[in-house]
């Protein structure tokens, strides 16, 4: 069996998780400061990810990105790099599509957080970069974890935008998710099984991990309150 | 050391009006009902709130000066906050919360300066304990510690007694007493509690509604509140309308259809009328004297109080009342007895 596709899609996951974490992180914080009305926009189009069809986020992608698009025209131009039909295609496709994931959960972490530390904290003379990854961050550990592990999970299972950026080449930009389809498209069921148990072991660890992490978050919230 | 602060601030419907300052007297309770914009006050001397405008100085440093355009973030301030609900780091053990504020300090001393925080605060045993395994008084400590790590120039503390429940209350006013002793710059301590006041500050200013009366001592304060929310503060039960009265030296009390002998001379802006002391006559008096019917009379602890009502009031009119120190609860028809002295003028 070639295991090319499982080690794509886990560099494609990796790639897209660690670009999103900050983006979360940075958008997530930021984004709680600005007055109310850019607040619910911001949200709004951000989020939008979350709801709308893989394949029209792909599209709108494309639109942007693809060869002969303004912003794709240009980077092959000046860079000689065509940004579609790679296998780190599929991470524009996976940053989009996981981003809101991120955000939202890391919001619900950072609403959660008691404002008054960090405000103790700046008049106690430490930095605001001290106490964002020194205070905010393992106070807010758990959600900024689940955020994280969903993340992974849902770039690593992406299809729709992925098969339309990054296209199906056996051994160049196969992904698991893609190689199934494909499988199953030219009647190979055996194989095509076999990368169906691949990923359903892999979701299952994921939600494992997940679960595990709420837990734990609950029980400290409890903890917390009683004391 | 002294700290002047004279900022504005609109927050809505609400504002802010505030003119202090701590002068040479180190402690200044900040007293008023809740509300009336303590916390604020503070927020924007430690840099957490900005006031609209106006100016803060602490010890010839300027902290805020909207005409000059100076805003120190609460870093640059050097000032202490006590937050009513401490704000410790939770992730974070007791050494660790205080070690993290001794970074103003040269590293070869921080071990030793951590020592003696602990040893000041009684936080020994504590050390390696995180804030929800402490008690109330610990957290308190651990907070106090933090504050004098960051070596502040002034210290202000919201309410510190109001998370706490009575009994360890007067334990730990104590303990905070002692361990600001030692600290030279202002300190500026929130309350509504007079009593709290007074036995910590010897200066108090009175905020109502978003606006300070003029820095005083609590003796004076005591003696002649001044406004109706100091008389409230400093305990007065009775505070009723009132007019000057027909003839010079008289003062009339619609409510209680009542014209009484004032000694306080009648000056404009004059509102409410506060009895001080008000007890049963004696036989022989006749000044200031009238008589009320006992509507009823609760025990207290070591004392009875009747609410009256003076023969005369209008329907509706608030009771007067009285205190008595014990005995006979009093019933019927009663002769009353307020001094001129005892009545005081409040706007």
């Amino acid at each position: 069996m070639d295991w090319f596709p499982l080690y794509n899609s886990l560099r494609i996951a990796a790639v897209s998780t660690a670009v999103v974490f900050f983006l979360g992180l940075a958008a997530a914080y930021y984004i709680a400061k600005v007055p109310p009305m850019v607040k619910g926009l911001l949200d709004m189009v951000l989020t939008l990810p979350l709801v709308l069809p893989p394949t029209v986020v792909g599209y709108l992608l494309l639109l942007a990105l693809g060869p002969r698009r303004p912003l794709g025209a240009w980077v092959l131009d000046t860079f000689g790099l065509k940004l579609t039909m790679t296998w780190w295609s599929a991470v524009f496709a996976t940053v989009v599509v996981t981003f809101p994931l991120m955000y939202r959960t890391v919001r619900g972490a950072f609403e959660s957080f008691d404002e008054t530390l960090a405000q103790a904290g700046r008049t106690l003379g430490l930095s605001g970069a001290y106490l964002f990854w020194r205070v905010r961050m393992p106070v807010c550990r758990q959600g900024i974890l689940a955020g994280t592990v969903l993340t992974f999970a849902r770039a690593l299972g992406e299809y729709g935008a992925t098969s339309m950026l990054a296209g199906y080449t056996p051994g160049r930009t196969a992904t698991i998710s893609t190689t199934v389809y494909q499988l199953w498209r030219t009647d190979q069921n055996g194989p095509a099984l076999r990368w169906v148990l691949v990923n359903l072991a892999i979701s299952a660890v994921v939600l494992l991990a997940v679960n595990l992490l709420e837990r734990k978050e609950g029980q400290g919230h409890v903890f917390n309150r009683e004391h | 050391m002294s700290l002047t602060v004279s900022i504005e601030k609109r927050c809505g419907d609400f504002r802010l009006n505030v003119d202090i300052s701590t002068g040479s007297g180190r402690s200044l309770a900040l007293l008023g009902a809740s509300g009336c914009g303590k916390s604020l006050t503070l927020k924007c001397i430690a840099g957490i709130e900005r006031p609209g405008r106006g100016y803060i100085e602490l010890d010839g440093r300027v902290l805020f000066d909207s005409g000059a355009r100076v805003n120190l973030p609460p870093q640059k301030r050097r000032v202490g906050y006590l937050f009513q609900q401490y704000a410790l780091f939770p992730n974070m053990t007791v050494a660790e919360n205080i070690a993290a504020c001794l970074r103003r300090m040269e590293k070869s001393r921080r071990r030793s300066r951590l020592e003696e925080l602990l040893i000041l605060l009684r936080l020994e045993g504590q050390r390696n304990l995180y804030p929800r395994q402490l008690s109330g008084g610990q957290q308190q400590r651990t907070a106090l510690a933090r504050i004098l790590a960051s070596e502040p120039q002034a210290i202000l503390l919201d309410e510190p007694l109001s998370a706490l429940d009575s009994f360890l209350k007067w334990q730990l006013e104590g303990e905070l007493r002692e361990a600001l002793e030692r600290f030279p710059g202002p300190v500026v301590w929130v309350t509504h509690d007079l009593g709290e006041a007074r036995r910590n500050c010897r200066r108090v200013c009175v905020l109502d509604g978003g606006q300070s009366a003029p820095v005083t001592d609590l003796e004076t304060l005591m003696r002649n509140p001044g406004t109706v929310a100091a008389a409230r503060l400093s305990g007065f039960k009775n505070l009723v309308p009132v007019r000057p009265g027909g003839e010079p030296g008289t003062v009339e009390i619609p409510d209680w259809g009542l014209t009484l002998h004032c000694a306080a001379p009648w000056r404009a802006g004059v509102a409410a009328l506060g009895l001080r002391e008000v007890r049963p006559a004696e036989k022989g008096e006749t000044d200031n004297v009238f008589p009320c019917q006992v509507l009823r009379v609760t025990e207290d602890l070591a004392s009875l109080r009747a609410a009256l009502r003076p023969e005369g009031a209008l329907p509706g009119a608030p009771p007067l009342w009285m205190e008595l120190p014990g005995g006979t609860p009093p019933a019927g028809l009663l002769r009353v007895r307020v001094s001129p002295a005892d009545l005081l003028l409040l706007e």
